[in-house]
C-alpha cells in the first residue's frame, strides 16, 4: 500500500510535534504526517525533569546565555546557531505558555526561573520537576487542535526512501497489524531523539535506540560528533532513573563516602552553604561525572551491588522546598529506592543521559541530503558541542523543531518534481526485506537480548566517561563481531500483530550502527574535550580538533571546522 | 486486526468492595422511592380521617412493613452518607478546606433533623 | 531473609490473534529480586524465556503511561509495581480491562484517542495572547494543577465499571483534561467544551463509583473533576433557563 503526504515527520516527541505545527502554520495547504513508534505522549521528552533555559529575567542577557552554552560545549559549538538559539528560545517558551504549559510561577504570577549547571544566571524555566512531561503534553494536546495533522501512531519506520540525492518518503510497519506501508513524501523530518540504549546504564527510555540516526545515516547523511556522549552525574543505581540537576540547583550537595563535598577537589570552586552559579554542584555535567570517576579511583565512593555510588544530600532543603520544587524526585526516590530525601541521602552515580552528536544539520535543520531534515536530540546542529548544558535541550528541540518545519515547508514549495518509479520499487524491496526478516530468522543461534547486552557492555567498557586508544580498538573489534553474530540472530515470534520482538531486532540493527559510529569517531579524536576524555590524550587540541567529526555510512570520518562568531576558544572556568 | 473483546462478567459488581458499594448505592434509589410512596400513603390516610389513619398505623406496625422500613432507612442512610462524602469534591470553594464543606453538610442535616423532631414531638 | 524464595511465578495472560480463540494463561518462573518491578519480570521473560510475549513499556519511571496492566486484579503501572509485594506469588498479569486486546498484554486505546480531542484539551483564549506571559499566580495554578498531571495511562478507564457497561462514556481522563483547561485562568473555552462535557455520554454518565481516582497513579482525582463539573453544568443549565440571554455566563 502507498500513502502520500507533503512532509512526513518521523517521531512525535517535542521536536516532532513542534515541527509539525510549524509546518501547519507556515502553509496550511500542506499535508503533514507524524509517524511515531509510540503514541506521541509516550515520547521520551516526557521524562525531562529540570527545566528549559531561555533569557527572561531583567538581569540576564542573550550574550550571557550564548557564552555559557559555548563555553559549556568546550567551544565545539556552531556559534551562529547558538546566537539564533538563545534569541528564539524565549519566544518558543512563551508560545508554550500561551498554549497552557503550567510553568512554575513567582508569587506575582510571572514566570519563575531557577539556577542550572553551567549557567551564570538563573534562566531555567520549570514546571516543578516535570518540565518535559508538561511540555510534551501541552504540545501534544495543542497539536490535537490542528485537525489537518495526520498521525500514524505506533508505526515503526524501517527505511528512508532515497533517490538521486534526495529523500522521498519512508517505509513503515504498523505495529498493531504488521501492515507494511510505503509513505511517499516530498520531505522527511527526523525527530526520533537519542540513543542512550546503546549503553547498559542510561536514563533513556526503552525506545531510545537511535533509529532516526541510523535511518538518516543509511540514506546518506553523515553523523556528527558521535563521540560526545553525556553522562549525567546523578542517576539512581540499578534503574538509572534520572535525579534532576534541579536538586543541586535548589541547593543539594554531592558527598563522597566520608560525607565530604568532593567537587571542591576538582577545580570547581569552594563549598558554600548557598548554591553559587557555575560553581561546585552547579558545574557542568561532564566535569561532575569525571570528578566521580576520580573519587572512585581514590576509593572514596561507596560500593553497592549496582556499582559505586556517592550521595546526593537534599536533607537541608527541607520538606517544603522538596515538595514544591522537587515533588517528582521525592516520588521517584520513595518508589524506586525506598528512601525519603527529606530525611535520607540519595545514592547516585553517573549515567548515560544525552547524545551531543547526531545527524549533521545546518542552522535550519537541513541535512546534506535533499529533503531530509532533523531536529532535537537526533540532530547535531551543533549548539551543544562537546557537552550540553542542562536545560538547553528542551528549548533546542522547540527552536530547531520549528526551524526544520519551516525550512521543510519552504523546500517542498519550491520542489517541482515528484518521486521517480525507482522510489516505489525501493518501497517494495524494503517490504520484501521485512517479510524475509520475519520469516527467515527461525534457525539462528543467537538471541537478540544477548547481543544487545554484549553491545552495551562493550560500549561502557570501551567508550565510557574515560576512553583510550586501546579500549576503543577492542570495542571496535567486538562490535564487528557482534554485527556478524547479529546476522545469525533468531527470533521466536513470527506473527504479524504487535510483534515487539521484530521491532527489537530492527532496533538492535540500528543500535549496532550507532555504536560503531560512536567508537569510530572516538577512536580518531586524539584529544580530550568536554564529554570525550581520552586518558592517552588528556589535553584539548584546538589546532587539530576544533572541528566536528563527520562519519559517513562507509565508515569514512572527516572534519568540519567550527563556526566562530564572537567567542574565541578559551579556558572553561568554573568556580573561580 | 482481530482484537479480542474482553467480556464483562455478569457478576463484575462482586469483584471488588467498591463496586458492590456502588451497586448498593444505585439500588438505594428504589428505597428512596419507597419512602416517597410510604409518605404519600401516610398523607392520604391522614386526609381521609381518624379511622383510615389508625388502619394505616396498624398496617405499618406489621412485622414485614417494619423490616422493609428499617432496610429502607439503612439504604437511605447509605445514600446520604455517600452523597455527603462526594460533596467536598463537587463543591470546591476557594480557600475553604474540603472538610469544612463536609462538616457543613452534616450540620445542615442535623439542623433539619432537629427541626423535624421539634415539629413532631412538640 | 533466608526464607525468601529466589523465584516467583508470573501467570501471564496470552492472546495471539489467529492462534488463540480466547486468552490463555501461561506461567513463567522469574527471579525474585528486591528491586524488580513487575515490568522487570516481563522483560526477563521476553529476553530469556519467551521472545513472543508482547507488552508496551518505555520510560520505566512512571511518567510515559505505556505499561498499564492488570496485576492481581488491579490496574497498575507495571514499572511501578514490585514483585516482592506479591511474594511468594504467583502474580497474575493480565491486560487492562475494558479495552479490546490486540495481543497478549497490549490493548487497543484508540477509543480514548478519538474521545480526547472532543473535550478540546487545549487552551482557548479569546483575542490575542499578551506580549509576555499571561500572569497566573501559584494559587490560580493550584486550581487546575492536579488535573494537568494525567499521563493518559488508561488505568482509570480500566477501573471504571461505567465505561465497561457504556462504551460511549467519555471517561475519567478525558473529562479531567477538559476540566484542566476549564479551570485554567488563561482559558476562555468552557462554553466550547460544555456541549460535550455536559452531555449524557459526558459527566452525566458517571455514577460516582470513585474507582478511577483510586486507580490513578498520579493523584489526578478524575472522579472529583467529574462531580465538580456536574455542579458547574447544573448551575449553568439553570442560568440558561432563568436568565435572559445577555446576563448569562
Amino acid at each position: 500500500m502507498t500513502a502520500f503526504h507533503n512532509i512526513v515527520v518521523v517521531g512525535g516527541g517535542g521536536a516532532g510535534l513542534r515541527a509539525a505545527t510549524a509546518i501547519a502554520e507556515a502553509n496550511p495547504l500542506l499535508s503533514v504526517a507524524i509517524v511515531s513508534k509510540v503514541y506521541p505522549m509516550r515520547s521520551h521528552t516526557v521524562s525531562a525533569e529540570g527545566g528549559a533555559a531561555a533569557v527572561i529575567a531583567d538581569d540576564d542577557s542573550l550574550d550571557e546565555h550564548a557564552y555559557d552554552t559555548v563555553s559549556g560545549g568546550d567551544w565545539l559549538v556552531e556559534q551562529d546557531a547558538v546566537e539564533a538559539f538563545v534569541r528564539e528560545a524565549p519566544t518558543e517558551l512563551l508560545r508554550l505558555e500561551h498554549q497552557g504549559c503550567p510553568w512554575s510561577r513567582q508569587p506575582d504570577g510571572r514566570i519563575a526561573v531557577r539556577a542550572f549547571g553551567g549557567m551564570k544566571k538563573k534562566r531555567t524555566w520549570f514546571a516543578a520537576d516535570k518540565t518535559g512531561f508538561h511540555l510534551l503534553h501541552t504540545l501534544f494536546q495543542t497539536a490535537l487542535s490542528y485537525q489537518d495533522i495526520v498521525r500514524y501512531d505506533e508505526w515503526f519506520v524501517t527505511k528512508l526512501l532515497e533517490d538521486e540525492g534526495g529523500v522521498h518518503g519512508v517505509v513503515a510497519v504498523e505495529l498493531a497489524t504488521g501492515r507494511i506501508e510505503t509513505i511517499i513524501a516530498n520531505a522527511v523530518i527526523v525527530c526520533t531523539g537519542g540513543c542512550g540504549r546503546v549503553f547498559p546504564f542510561t536514563t533513556n527510555a526503552n525506545i531510545k535506540t537511535g533509529d532516526g540516526m541510523a535511518l538518516a545515516h543509511r540514506a546518506g547523511a553523515p553523523l556528527k560528533d558521535m563521540e560526545f556522549v553525556q553522562y549525567h552525574p546523578t542517576g539512581l543505581p540499578f534503574t538509572g532513573i534520572l535525579i534532576t540537576e534541579a536538586t543541586r540547583a535548589e541547593g543539594g550537595w554531592l558527598l563522597n563516602k566520608d560525607g565530604y563535598r568532593y567537587l571542591q577537589d576538582y577545580d570547581l570552586g569552594r563549598p558554600t552553604a548557598e548554591p553559587v552559579l557555575r560553581s561546585m554542584e552547579l558545574g557542568p555535567r561532564d566535569r561532575l561525572s569525571q570528578a566521580f570517576m576520580h573519587e572512585h579511583a581514590k576509593g572514596r565512593t561507596i560500593e553497592t551491588p549496582y556499582g559505586p555510588i556517592v550521595h546526593l544530600d537534599l536533607r537541608h532543603l527541607g520538606a517544603h522546598v522538596i515538595d514544591t520544587k522537587l515533588p517528582f524526585v521525592r516520588e521517584l526516590c520513595s518508589k524506586y529506592q525506598n528512601i525519603d530525601p527529606v530525611k535520607e541521602l540519595i545514592p547516585v552515580r553517573p549515567v548515560v543521559h544525552y547524545m551531543m552528536g547526531g545527524i549533521h544539520t545546518d542552522i535550519d535543520g537541513a541535512t546534506p541530503v535533499g529533503g531530509l531534515y532533523a531536529a532535537g536530540e537526533v540532530a547535531c546542529v551543533s549548539i551543544n558541542g562537546a557537552n550540553r548544558l542542562g536545560s538547553n535541550s528542551l528549548p533546542e528541540l522547540l527552536v530547531f523543531g520549528a526551524r526544520a518545519g519551516k525550512a521543510a515547508a519552504e523546500y517542498v514549495r519550491e520542489l517541482k518534481t515528484g518521486p521517480r518509479s525507482a522510489v516505489y520499487a525501493q518501497g517494495r524491496d524494503e517490504e520484501r526485506r521485512l517479510r524475509h526478516e520475519l520469516g527467515k530468522r527461525t534457525e539462528g543461534t543467537e538471541r537478540i537480548a544477548d547481543i544487545r547486552t554484549e553491545m552495551q557492555t562493550t560500549m561502557e567498557e570501551g567508550a565510557g566517561i574515560y576512553r583510550d586508544g586501546d579500549s576503543l580498538d577492542k570495542a571496535a573489534v567486538k562490535l564487528h563481531e557482534l554485527r556478524e553474530r547479529f546476522d545469525r540472530a533468531a527470533i521466536d515470534d513470527h506473527s504479524s500483530e504487535f510483534n515487539t520482538e521484530l521491532i527489537a531486532l530492527l532496533e538492535l540493527d540500528f543500535m549496532l550502527d550507532i555504536a560503531q559510529s560512536i567508537v569510530a569517531c572516538a577512536g580518531r579524536r586524539t584529544e580530550s574535550r568536554g564529554a570525550h576524555q581520552r586518558t592517552d590524550f588528556p589535553k584539548r587540541d584546538d589546532e587539530h580538533f576544533l572541528a566536528h567529526s563527520l562519519v559517513h555510512h562507509s565508515g569514512r570520518v572527516e572534519y568540519l571546522p567550527v563556526t566562530i562568531t564572537r567567542w574565541p576558544p578559551g579556558e572553561r572556568v568554573y568556580g573561580r | 486486526m482481530s482484537a479480542h473483546q474482553q467480556p464483562v462478567s455478569a457478576f463484575w459488581w462482586l469483584h471488588q468492595w467498591s463496586y458492590l458499594l456502588f451497586v448498593l448505592r444505585e439500588l438505594s434509589s428504589v428505597f428512596v422511592a419507597w419512602f416517597v410512596v410510604y409518605l404519600l400513603m401516610l398523607v392520604s390516610a391522614v386526609s381521609a380521617g381518624q379511622g383510615p389513619y389508625e388502619d394505616f398505623l396498624a398496617w405499618s406496625g406489621q412485622g414485614w412493613v417494619l423490616v422493609l422500613n428499617v432496610v429502607a432507612l439503612a439504604f437511605v442512610l447509605l445514600h446520604a452518607v455517600t452523597w455527603f462524602a462526594l460533596a467536598p469534591r463537587a463543591i470546591v470553594v476557594p480557600r475553604v478546606p474540603p472538610w469544612v464543606v463536609l462538616v457543613a453538610h452534616y450540620l445542615a442535616w442535623a439542623v433539619l433533623s432537629a427541626g423535624v423532631v421539634w415539629v413532631v414531638l412538640r | 531473609m533466608k526464607n525468601t524464595p529466589k523465584t516467583i511465578t508470573m501467570q501471564v495472560t496470552r492472546f495471539r490473534p489467529g492462534e488463540d480463540e480466547a486468552p490463555v494463561v501461561q506461567s513463567y518462573e522469574v527471579p525474585l529480586r528486591k528491586e524488580w518491578a513487575v515490568l522487570d519480570g516481563l522483560n526477563h521473560i521476553k529476553d530469556h524465556l519467551d521472545g513472543t510475549l508482547s507488552y508496551r513499556w518505555s520510560c520505566r519511571m512512571g511518567i510515559c503511561g505505556s505499561c498499564g496492566m492488570t496485576v492481581n486484579g488491579k490496574p497498575q503501572l507495571s514499572c511501578a509495581t514490585f514483585l516482592t509485594d506479591y511474594a511468594p506469588g504467583p502474580v497474575r498479569v493480565e491486560p487492562l480491562r475494558n479495552f479490546p486486546v490486540i495481543r497478549d498484554l497490549v490493548v487497543d486505546i484508540s477509543d480514548f484517542m478519538e474521545k480526547l480531542p472532543k473535550v478540546k484539551p487545549w487552551l482557548i483564549h479569546d483575542g490575542e495572547p499578551p506580549e509576555g506571559e499571561f500572569l497566573q499566580t501559584p494559587r490560580e495554578m493550584d486550581e487546575y494543577k492536579k488535573y494537568s498531571m494525567c499521563i493518559n495511562c488508561m488505568l482509570c478507564y480500566s477501573a471504571c465499571p461505567v465505561y465497561a457497561l457504556e462504551p460511549e462514556f467519555l471517561g475519567p481522563a478525558a473529562i479531567a483534561l477538559g476540566q484542566r483547561y476549564n479551570l485554567d485562568s488563561r482559558d476562555d473555552g468552557a462554553e466550547d467544551r460544555r456541549d460535550v462535557l455536559a452531555s449524557a455520554a459526558g459527566v452525566w454518565a458517571c455514577t460516582f463509583v470513585g474507582e478511577c481516582s483510586t486507580a490513578c497513579p498520579k493523584g489526578v482525582d478524575p472522579a472529583g473533576a467529574i462531580q465538580r463539573y456536574k455542579l458547574t453544568a447544573a448551575v449553568s443549565a439553570l442560568k440558561d433557563y432563568l436568565l435572559p440571554r445577555g446576563a448569562r455566563r
